[in-house]
């Protein structure tokens, strides 16, 4: 533990460029992750769509099954034929995508499909549009499950972007797996214990803007 | 206003809801569907606004057929309030109240004024809840903020499907009360469904009788009451329909309008007269400015010497504009004979007697019976 302490005191800026590494990895991953599930989430959410909807949700769940350094692998293969950077960030941040979909795609479906249908037809009776049904009362009614999708995904994804370092896109997978190959204890704690800090971190921040951003008239 | 021509409704699995039912409602009339559950109400008030799709028939909203219009843009003009939920539970109550404001465009400052014009409309201190959610009001409070938004752009018409369903006894007698005062200022015209025949007597100015989906009959309230069209309507109306005609007067037309009254600073010995002059056991004591303070009756002459010792205060009255059923059932309940009616400064109208109400009642039979 000392080592460990002591070998961050001395490489801080070794440290910060992993955590740098790390953040911008996953950031962009769920960033990205958060508009596609979110998006799809809502395309398969209208009626008479259950069919679609099954069979997408049933592919990111098989998508979720593949073990992540398959798909790691897989995705070089298929990069490096199209002629991108097969190694690196590319590959790094479209993997995580496809493992933060699941959680996010599927909380955005299951919370829009369970508004109550009063609800949604009280607007309608009112006179709002299909779209100002989904932006003024489905979506905001939507939001805490989403938003619980949402952290679900940011703490699994910061998990995986740890084996990123496999294929040369950094993070603090960089400590953990140098200390793995030369039995080095202290990089191993700092690569894991960063990892979970920075999890929680970001896990409390989300917290914090879910609290700012879903109506008060939600909560219990 | 609003015509339904032969409309039907058959859903797709083959349920057959509305049957070619005809009607006309007027402009400022309130219209009451009224039926056995499951008999087609709501997929006829439904209709109206589009909500559900005919299958076969015509609906005339101002004289224009109404699939002619954008849904939307028909929708925003009929004011729509339902049963129990339908409240946006991520809203506040102003932006529940301005919904259809809000989809009209209105500017925010025009807004918030009608949200705080509304709730002063139905009794609501604006400051006060402006800014709560649906949950933290009571089920009375919920049902008025429902009717506060369904009058939110200030539609001719409006469509309101048990608007006082899921609430108490009390409450709801004097929601309705307050509504149709509303009511007698807007001129909306309205339909109303309910399954409370007591609801739709004192509510309407006309009654639609629905039965599995025809219309069986449609009257005024005492032409359902007095001339039932066949078994059905008499069955529904019930053997009591004395006591449900009661909801059809009102207070004013069965009270003495100039009561025997005295003052608190009166002496009990002119009391005494007035009450032998006027061959009556009560008093009503007002003040100077004609608030009602409570009765003297003439078992407590024996005592004292003014007015003011021997009065027995009394909290409850009534408004020139409550039925005689709830009158009565005060009577009842507080073991009173006489009731006081005030106006809304607390200031004397006039006194309701047994004797009185049953008076009312015997000359509106006999109007109705000789008609
Ligand atoms: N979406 C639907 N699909 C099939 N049948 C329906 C549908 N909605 C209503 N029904 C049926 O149509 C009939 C009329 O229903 P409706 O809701 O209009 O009745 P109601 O008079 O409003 O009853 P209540 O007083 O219970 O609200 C009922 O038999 C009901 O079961
Ligand atoms: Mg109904």
């Amino acid at each position: 533990m000392f080592e460990a302490y002591q070998f961050a005191s001395q490489h801080l800026e070794l440290v910060a460029k992993w955590a740098v590494e790390h953040l911008l990895i996953s950031g962009v991953a769920i960033g990205s992750a958060a508009v596609i599930g979110i998006v799809f989430g809502i395309l398969i959410s209208g009626q008479g769509k259950e069919r679609v909807a099954d069979l997408v949700l049933y592919f990111a769940e098989i998508m979720m099954t593949v073990p992540s350094l398959a798909l790691f692998g897989l995705l070089m293969l298929l990069l490096g034929r199209m002629g991108l950077s097969a190694i690196g960030f590319l590959p790094a941040v479209m993997t995580l995508i496809v493992y933060g979909q699941l959680p996010i795609l599927r909380n955005t479906y299951i919370a829009l499909r369970q508004v109550d249908p009063a609800f949604i037809e009280a607007g309608r009776g009112m006179g709002m549009s299909e779209r100002q049904v989904l932006f003024k009362i489905k979506l905001p009614m939507a939001l805490p499950v989403i938003f619980a999708g949402l952290r679900n995904a940011m703490v699994l994804i910061i998990g995986i972007a740890t084996i990123a370092a496999l294929i040369g896109a950094g993070g603090f997978g960089v400590p953990i797996f140098r200390g793995l190959r030369n039995a080095r204890m202290d990089l191993i704690i700092i690569g894991g214990v960063s990892v979970s800090v920075l999890a929680l971190l970001v896990d409390g921040s989300m917290a914090l803007l879910e609290r700012f951003v879903t109506s008060k008239g939600l909560k219990r | 206003m609003i015509r339904l021509e032969k409309v039907t409704k058959i859903y797709p699995d083959g349920t057959k809801a509305v049957r070619e039912v005809s009607l006309e409602v007027k402009r400022g009339e309130l219209c009451v569907l009224l039926g056995p559950s499951g008999c087609g109400k709501t997929t006829t008030m439904k209709m109206i606004n589009r909500l559900i799709p005919l299958t076969s028939g015509k609906i005339y909203v101002d004289g224009v057929d109404h699939v002619s219009v954008n849904e939307n843009e028909l929708r925003r003009n009929i004011g729509y309030a339902i049963q129990e939920v339908g409240l946006f539970p991520h809203m506040t109550v102003a932006e529940n109240i301005t919904t259809v404001p809000a989809l009209k465009g209105w500017t925010k400052a025009d807004r918030t004024k009608r949200a705080v014009e509304l709730l002063k409309l139905l009794r609501m201190a604006p400051n006060e809840f402006m800014n709560k959610y649906p949950k933290e009001l009571s089920g009375g409070q919920r049902q008025r903020i429902g009717i506060a938004r369904a009058l939110g752009a200030n539609p001719p018409i409006l469509l309101m499907d048990e608007p006082f369903g899921a609430i108490d006894p009390v409450t709801r007698i004097d929601l309705q009360d307050e509504f149709l005062k509303i009511q007698q200022e807007l001129k909306k015209t309205i339909i109303f469904v309910t399954h409370d025949i007591y609801e739709a007597v004192k509510m309407a100015d006309s009654v639609v009788l629905m039965k599995e989906g025809q219309l069986v009959q449609h009257a005024s309230p005492a032409d359902l009451l007095y001339r039932p069209k066949n078994r059905f309507v008499e069955d529904f109306v019930g053997s009591d329909r004395g006591l449900k005609c009661l909801q059809l007067i009102r207070a004013r037309e069965a009270m003495w309008d100039s009561p025997a009254t005295v003052t608190l600073d009166a002496s009990v010995e002119s009391a005494r007269k007035q009450m032998e002059e006027e061959g009556i056991d009560w008093l009503a004591v007002i003040s100077h400015d004609r608030r009602f303070l409570g009765w003297v009756v003439s078992s407590d002459l024996v005592k004292g010497d003014t007015v003011s010792e021997i009065i027995t205060v009394s909290s409850i009255r009534v408004t020139a504009d409550t039925v005689l059923s709830e009158a009565l059932s005060q009577m009842l309940t507080s073991g009173l004979k006489v009731l006081a009616a005030v106006d809304q400064h607390e200031r004397l109208e006039g006194v309701l007697t047994f004797e009185g109400i049953q008076t009312a009642l015997r000359k509106a039979v006999q109007k109705e019976g000789t008609e």
